[in-house]
This record gives structure tokens, sequence and C-alpha cells, in this order.
């Protein structure tokens, strides 16, 4: 078989050959430097954490074993053998779950509405003023970038122990990160029908009704459902700090060592999460399904 | 002046009923779903205890812990915070790190076009979304009782909980990547490890760093927080200092989050730039 590929004659190839190397020197060096500094903050960062690597040699068995204690009855059958006695408290639970998705659902639209209304002001093609843009804009980061358990810890300070804290912390959560997300589909929304409406002498709030929100809508309703996801992760964990929910639940049984209950609770909550992912996943699908039809 | 002529409505709707009469099922659809939403928050409210006096005492309750923060200030404790701040970017960079490291080959095994078979990547992906639906507090507590208190726990909780999130991501931009680089390699004679090592990790390492350095960045926030259930870091001190009512110290703390995330944020985003270019970078 005649071989397809010529090969250039010697000296030519040469100084390929020279440029290809110096190329691949370079990018080497470059790669070599900055996985040198890469290890070196991995080495600070190894003290730093106060790593221990014989803890963790002498406890990991302990992490595998607590596994299998959690998956253990106190009659030391398996938990699925039983499952009556492993969900004993489901009735409990599930008020608590319950509570759990409305604290993050309640949070999510309180959060989307205040995103709502302030997001036309952050982004930078439809703000009425650079000021009031920057305001708005450094308000919205603040809100998401204090975590939102955060939020919860001073906020079961002012409104007492229970869900309202809860709802709160995760509502501006939600408007600091929505508001972010709302800007910027708002920025990348095409100028040409505000344009149109302000000619006909239309206020500012009729063009952001009528020019900007027809385009809009559906990303915002895509994020909001997104971040209701996010939102359910979040509040199963506000129990933590008392702020309402099912964590309340679940600190308690971590820390009393009540094996079997960690591992219902665990469970009841990852399979929660599955259902509340795939809905919205869904949802999403026929919302934006409709969009492209329409 | 020219008389503008009156559109012909009747061609129009015949042309396009669709658009005149729509079903009154399509019609309904919107407002029917906003008030179902709408009725579920107020369910909400009621359910949750909300009340207005409630409301109206935590606020002012709030604006008078707001004026306590003013100003800032942390007393003697500066090295005590500023090691504290330390160690949490010290759990981000570690956690996050081992998390990609060990993420890596799972998510060649939950790839679809690395491995075809369903067998082994459905069980795979499964493993990972439930290791995802876990918040990083819960295993942060669940490290605590393994290795105890201390930044320790917090690095693990970091690798596992994002372990499960690299791993889907990882599984991700290796399916997106192009197969025929991969082809290429098979053609010139190259094994399956060959394969992955030229054909594939070329095209998914700068998209894999892009993320990792992403996720430094967002788990500079999560190690800030862990420290609330004795996982070490600032979150820590910001748990106690909370708790004893100290709030301009809290303002502070708060404060050095803020400005730690900003720069992490800065830097990482220079990075990512540098690493994948500005173009890729949504």
């Amino acid at each position: 078989m005649a071989s397809g590929v010529s090969i250039l004659p010697a000296p030519q190839l040469a100084v390929l050959n020279e440029a290809y190397r110096k190329a691949v020197a370079r990018k080497r060096l470059k790669v070599t430097i900055a996985a040198a500094v890469f290890c070196a903050a991995l080495l600070i960062a190894v003290f730093g954490a106060e790593v221990n690597l014989r803890t963790l040699f002498t406890y990991f068995g302990n992490f595998v074993s607590y596994f299998d204690r959690i998956l253990t009855l106190d009659s030391g059958a398996r938990v699925w053998t039983d499952p009556l006695e492993w969900f004993w408290g489901w009735k409990k639970w599930l008020r608590m779950l319950g509570e759990t998705l409305l604290i993050s659902y309640v949070g999510t639209l309180a959060g989307a509405t205040a995103a709502f209304a302030l997001n036309f002001f952050a982004a930078q093609n439809t703000s009425p003023g650079p000021f009031l843009c920057f305001a708005i804009r450094r308000l919205l980061e603040f809100a998401r970038t204090v975590p939102g358990i955060v939020f919860a810890l001073i906020f079961v300070i002012a409104f007492g122990l229970g869900p309202m804290a809860g709802v709160l912390a995760i509502a501006i959560h939600t408007a600091g990160a929505l508001g972010k997300l709302f800007a910027e589909i708002v920025e990348n929304a095409d100028m040409k029908p505000v344009e149109g409406i302000r000619s006909t002498g239309a206020s500012w709030l009729s063009c952001m009704r009528f020019a900007i929100l027809p385009q809009v809508s559906a990303g915002y309703i895509s994020y909001a459902l997104l971040r209701f996801e996010i939102n359910v992760r979040e509040a199963s964990v506000m129990g933590f700090v008392g702020a309402g929910g099912i964590g309340q639940e679940l600190v308690v049984a971590i820390r009393k060592f009540y094996y079997s209950d960690v591992s219902a609770i665990l469970v009841t909550i990852i399979i929660t999460v599955f259902i509340i992912d795939i809905t919205t996943g869904w949802l999403r699908g026929r919302l934006f399904g409709k969009e492209a039809r329409g | 002046m020219s008389q503008m002529t009156r559109p012909d409505t009747s061609e129009l709707r015949e042309k396009y009923p669709d658009l005149f009469d729509r079903p009154a099922a399509a019609r309904l659809a919107t407002p029917v779903m906003i008030l179902a939403a709408l009725a579920i928050f107020v369910f909400g409210l009621v359910d949750l205890d909300f009340s207005p006096g409630k409301l109206i005492s935590g606020i002012s309750q709030l604006g008078w812990i707001t004026m306590m923060m003013i100003p800032p200030d942390l007393g003697a404790s500066l090295p005590l915070y500023l090691k504290a701040l330390g160690e949490t970017l010290s759990i981000a960079l570690l956690g996050t790190t081992l998390a990609a490291i060990l993420a890596l080959p799972v998510s060649l095994l939950a790839a679809r076009n690395i491995i075809p078979t369903n067998l082994i990547r459905f069980p795979i992906r499964r493993f990972l979304d439930s290791i995802r639906g876990v918040d990083v507090l819960i295993w942060a507590l669940v490290w605590i009782n393994v290795v105890g208190l201390g930044p320790f726990a917090g690095v693990l909780a970091i690798m596992v909980s994002d372990f499960g999130a690299f791993g889907k991501l990882f599984s991700e931009a290796i399916e997106a990547a192009d197969r025929k680089q991969v082809e290429g390699i098979r053609a010139s004679g190259g094994s399956a490890l060959h394969e992955i090592r030229f054909g594939l990790m070329p095209q998914v390492l700068p998209v894999i760093a892009g993320q990792v350095l992403y996720f430094i960045e967002s788990n500079t926030r999560s190690a800030s927080i862990i420290g609330i259930v004795g996982a070490g870091g600032i979150g820590l001190q910001l748990a106690e200092q909370i708790r004893v009512l100290e709030w301009q110290k809290v303002s502070f703390l708060v404060l050095m989050i803020l400005v730690a995330v900003a720069a992490i944020d800065f830097i990482s985003t220079k990075l990512r730039f540098a690493i994948i270019g500005k173009r890729a970078v949504a």
C-alpha cells in the first residue's frame, strides 16, 4: 500500500521541529510552574487545615463502620429487614419534611418576587440611572454572598426560633442569587421591542412590562425552579441552627447517636430531593417546550 | 399624509386561528397556575406561623441588631480570626482538590462514551446523585463523628459533597467531548487508555480545571459556614460571636468573609480566563 504521507526534506523539517520543540517547551514550563504553585498552596493548606493523615487512617474505619451502624437497628438487624421499625417516626418526619418543603417554597417565591422587582434596576440596559444600578447590584451581591445559614443564625435571634427565620434567610439569599441571574437575562434581551414601545410614548414601566417581560419570563421561571431545587437542600439544614424543618430532627439524631434514625431521615431527604429534581426538571422541560412551540 | 389602511382582520383570523381564538384551556392556564402558586404560598405563610406582629417585632429587633453592628470592631482577636480565615481557605482548597482527584476516575465510569453499558453507569450516577442530595453541613456532622471536631472534618465534608457534584459535571464534560479525536487515536493504533489520555483529556481538562476553580470559589462560602456545626474555620468564630451577641465582631467577621470570597472570586475568574480563554467562560 502506497503511503499517502509525504515527508518534508530534512532541513525544512529541522526548522519546523525546532519551532515545535520550543512551543512545547514553553507550554511545559508554564504548566510546571502552575503545578508547583498549586502544590505549594496545597502544602500550606495541609498545615492550615490541620490535616492529620494518621487521624484519617486511624478513624477511617469509623467512617465505614458509621454507615454500618446507621444501617443497623437497635435490635442488631439490618434496617431494611424491618422498614416499620426503621421509619418508626415517619409521621413526625413527614410533617417536618413538609415544613422543609414549605420553607423552601415560600422562601423561593418571596425571594424570586423580590429579585423580580429589583432586577430591572440592576440590569445595565434597563436601569433608570447608573447610581441606582450600582446600589441595587451591591445590595444583591451582599444578599447572595453572605451564606443563607448565617442569615438564619441572626434571624433566629431577631425573629425567634422557628421556620420564619428559615424562610426569611432563604428568601434573602434567593433574592440575591436570582436577582443577578434575572438581571443577566434582561441584559441579554433584545432592545428593539423596547425602542418600539418607547417610540409610542410609553412609560418605563410599560416598556418593561410589554417589551422586556415577554422575552425573559421563561428564563425567570426556569431559574426560579432551579433555585427551588437548591433551596430544598438548603432548607433541610436550616434546622441545624433552629430555623425549622427536618434539620432539627437530623441534628438531634446525629448528635445523640440515634443511628438508625439518622439513616432513615437521610433516606427521606435524599428521596425528596430526587423527586423535586425530577419534577422541576420535567416542569422546566414542559415550560420551555411550550415556549419553543408558541 | 397617507391614510393607514385598516388590516383585514377576518382574513388574518382565518389564517391564524390559534392567535385570535385561543382555546379556553390555554388562556386560563397561566392565571390558574399563578393562583395555585399563590394559594400554596398563603397556606405556607399560615402553616409556618407567619404573623404581622411577629414580623414587625422581628424587623425592629433586626434594625436594633444592625445598629449594634456598626461600626465593625473586633477587639483584640485579629490574629485568631485571621488564622480562622486561613483555615477556611485551606479547607476550601484542599477539599475541592481532593474531591476533583477522587471524582475524575469515577466520572470516566459514569460517562456514556467511555462505558457504553447502562449496567455500571446507572448505579454510579444514582450513587453520585445521593451524595449530592445531602448537604455539606450534614456531611460535616457525620465526619465530626468520625474524626472529631476541627478543620479536618471540614475538609472531608467538602471533599465528599463535591465528589458527588464533580462526578456529575466531569462525566457531562466527557460526554460533550468530540468523538473524532478519540477515533483518530484508535485509528493510529492506540489502546483504550491512550484514547482517554490523548483523545479525551486534552479536550476535557480545561473544562474540568474551570469547574474546579469555580468550585474552590463557591467552597470558600461553604467552608465559611461548616464551622457553625464545629468543623473548623471562620464559621466557628462567627457562630460563637452570634450566640454571645457580640454584634460588632459579627459584622467584622461577615466583612472578612465577604472580602475573602471576593478575593478568591477575582483570582479564580482571572485563572479561568487564562485556562479556557474568554470565550468559553459563560
